[in-house]
């Protein structure tokens, strides 16, 4: 996991409510067995039409997609299933930052685990965000703010844990492998009572 | 201090309590694996030169990518592509490697993983249970705590049974009453969604509650709890009672004779206390629901089936109406279908066969209608075989097909075509979920059989009517701010 601890982008805006995890990877994609090659089917159907050409009208095939690093949904972004390849899609296509109003649980625990920070911003935010979608804007980390183009800094929400693992770009397995001891004490003592 | 049945489910499994710092260490009782967001796993966890914990605790099915027509007289069976009999065939050495007991092709309890591990008695009232699929919610209909994971945490539990996990909010959805005729779980499920919306559970698990509840049986309560995760809730838990009890009694991994009594007593103290609170709370009447049906492109635009389609409230919802090809104000009633889907982890166990067959029986699926029955697992494709279900199928017109996912996904071939419309039993209406311009409708099985038999949407209280609407039915969509008032 590579860590993530400031960066300024363009934002890139799907203004739409609800979009679903099959619209970020549709599923006649989820046979692969690999992480990789995600990014080019990312929301293949909205980039794309039935004979594989190009969407000029969707934003996600903007000219300069590949300098908008941080993007900016509607609310409910990433509800439906639970395929973390949706994360590693939006990652491969250039994704660092995921900003909405609410996120799905499933969808920004994964997010979370592989160094993609999925968060949730006050709705003056995420409106302002959505009406302004040539909009260059600040991460910091380390500080949980988000810096408008006017200087405004805003405060989100981010568990520290995960934090934690993103500043040091450190995935969560390595935490959970040094309680091995207390996972034995607590399957020793279910054993002993039953 | 009184407690949630979730705040019990939960304190029983935490291996370290959460701090400010980082979250609770929760233990997983059982860990269910497929073929589709395992393999990454097993990947990472040969890159770091991991084992599997717990391979006893760990149970693999296939079910996503694998095809339903059964094999032909060579034993060959055809994948919809090389690369998903590579994703099979992956989870087959997987399993191998770490002595992980598979549900493969000649295990006569494979199935959707949902449908199979409640049959199979590995899903029991008090357990932790986790699973690379959102739909793992279905197992809170025994009061087990069950939700769906990424493949990151696959992996993580694969490697120390456990989880990092904050701790959730809690809501309960309570429905008093008696559903009426022809109205199903399915139903119940899909009105509850409408009314709170696809996101009133982000951050919670629902309880459900409340003589409808109570009233159902297993595999209508196995429906709800499917559903609770379009509701936005991970998990979704109905306390254990006799019906629990009764259907779990001579499960293959059940206890026998007196250790199951024991265990059954233990199961039914598992309940929220009378004066447990929860973070939020919703009200329904069971009476007020009726048929109901989508009409949009998430599970919470849903409609009385005898009512016309709703004006569009914001641009997403108008985006959805021109999808789907829907006019405010207009009837669904009529419209014409070219697909019926009978299948999914929401509606595919023998209950809702039966259902879909009451009304097939003696009748012919529409001339230009295509109709699968995908039966949830073996189990329930021999059960509905040893009743003639399937018989009653085939002479209607409608394909008979071994378990699996299916057409819900559309990863084995079963497909919608594009432009299609589809009546489906299954738990998700997103754009091009049944395959690329997919139109979907969620319905119960007796709607999705009434469509088949008329080839449009039809009402299946009044099946010889399929475009009269009954003007006396009219039910009115509370607002959720209503809902909550009256809880």
């Amino acid at each position: 996991m590579k860590p993530l601890r400031q960066m300024s982008s363009k934002i890139l805006v799907l203004h739409q409510d609800n979009i679903d995890t099959d619209q970020i990877v549709p599923a006649r994609f989820l046979t692969t067995t690999s992480r990789q090659g995600l990014g080019e089917v990312a929301f293949a159907d909205w980039r794309f039409d039935s004979a594989g050409r190009s969407r000029p009208e969707c934003p996600l095939n903007a000219p300069d997609f590949s300098e908008r690093n941080i993007l900016v949904a509607g609310e409910n972004f990433g509800c439906g299933s639970s395929r973390e390849h949706a994360v590693w899609a939006l990652m491969q296509f250039g994704f660092w930052v995921v900003i909405s109003s609410r996120l799905a649980d499933i969808f920004r625990a994964n997010a979370l685990k592989n160094g993609l920070l999925a968060i949730e911003v006050d709705e003056p935010t995420h409106g302002w965000l959505l009406a302004h979608p040539e909009a260059r804007v600040e991460i910091d980390v380390t500080r949980s703010t988000l810096r408008l183009p006017d200087d405004r800094a805003v405060e989100f929400a981010l568990d520290p844990f995960a934090r934690h693992c993103l500043l040091e770009g450190v995935d969560a397995l390595g935490h959970l492998l040094d309680q091995q001891a207390l996972i034995s004490a607590f399957e020793h003592r279910r054993q002993e009572a039953a | 201090m009184s407690q949630t049945l979730f705040d019990k489910l939960w304190n029983a499994h935490i291996v370290r309590p959460e701090t400010e710092e980082s979250p609770a260490l929760l233990y997983v009782d059982l860990h269910l694996i497929h073929e589709v967001t395992s393999p990454q796993a097993f990947a990472e966890l040969a890159q770091r030169g991991l084992g599997v914990r717990r391979p006893d605790l760990t149970v693999a099915t296939m079910d996503h990518s694998t095809p339903t027509w059964a094999a032909d007289l060579q034993g060959q069976r055809r994948y919809g592509s090389e690369q998903a009999w590579e994703q099979v065939r992956t989870l087959m050495e997987n399993c191998d490697r770490h002595g992980i007991a598979l549900h493969d092709w000649d295990s006569p309890n494979r199935g959707v993983v949902h449908v199979m591990a409640p049959e199979l008695g590995l899903t029991r009232p008090g357990m932790t249970i986790v699973c690379g699929d959102s739909h793992t919610s279905t197992h809170g209909a025994f009061g087990t705590l069950a939700f769906g994971i990424g493949s990151s945490e696959v992996t993580h539990v694969l490697a120390t049974q456990c989880l990092l996990q904050r701790k959730p909010k809690t809501m309960r959805i309570t429905v008093d009453g008696r559903l009426g005729p022809g109205v199903s779980a399915k139903d119940l499920v899909l009105h509850v969604i409408g009314a709170v919306g696809v996101h009133a559970g982000t951050g919670h698990v629902i309880e459900f509650a409340g003589s409808a509840i109570r009233a159902l049986d297993m595999e209508g309560r196995m429906t709800v709890c499917n559903m609770a995760i379009e509701a936005g809730a991970r998990a979704g838990l109905i306390a254990p009672d006799q019906t629990t009890i009764d259907w779990l009694r001579g499960r293959m991994h059940c206890p026998e004779g007196a250790a199951f009594d024991r265990a059954a007593a233990e199961w039914l103290s598992l309940a929220s206390d009378a004066d447990a609170s929860f973070d939020r709370e919703f009200h329904f009447v069971a009476e007020e629901i009726a048929p109901t049906i989508t009409y949009g492109t998430h599970p919470g635009m849903v409609v009385a089936i005898d009512q016309p389609v709703p004006p569009a409230t914001d641009e997403g919802a108008a985006r959805a109406l021109e999808y789907m090809q829907v006019t405010p104000g207009q009837p669904l009633l009529g419209r014409p279908v070219d697909v019926v889907f009978l299948g999914s982890c929401t509606n595919s166990r023998l209950g809702d066969l039966r259902a879909a067959a009451d009304i097939l029986r003696g009748r012919k699926v529409a001339a230009g209608v295509r109709m699968l029955v995908v039966p949830g697992s073996e189990q329930v494709r021999t059960a509905a075989e040893a009743e003639g279900l399937d018989r009653v199928f085939t002479a209607a017109g409608a394909e008979w097909h071994e378990s699996g996912c299916s057409m819900c996904i559309a990863m084995n071939g079963d497909r919608v075509g594009p432009g299609q419309t589809a009546v489906s039993t299954s738990n998700r209406n997103f754009e091009g979920r049944q395959g690329p311009g997919s139109r979907t409708f969620l319905a119960s099985p007796a709607t999705a059989a009434a469509c088949a038999v008329n080839g449009c949407i039809s009402d299946p209280r009044y099946l010889d009517r399929p475009v009269v609407q009954p003007p006396e039915l009219a039910i009115h969509f509370p607002s959720p701010r209503q809902m909550e008032a009256r809880a």
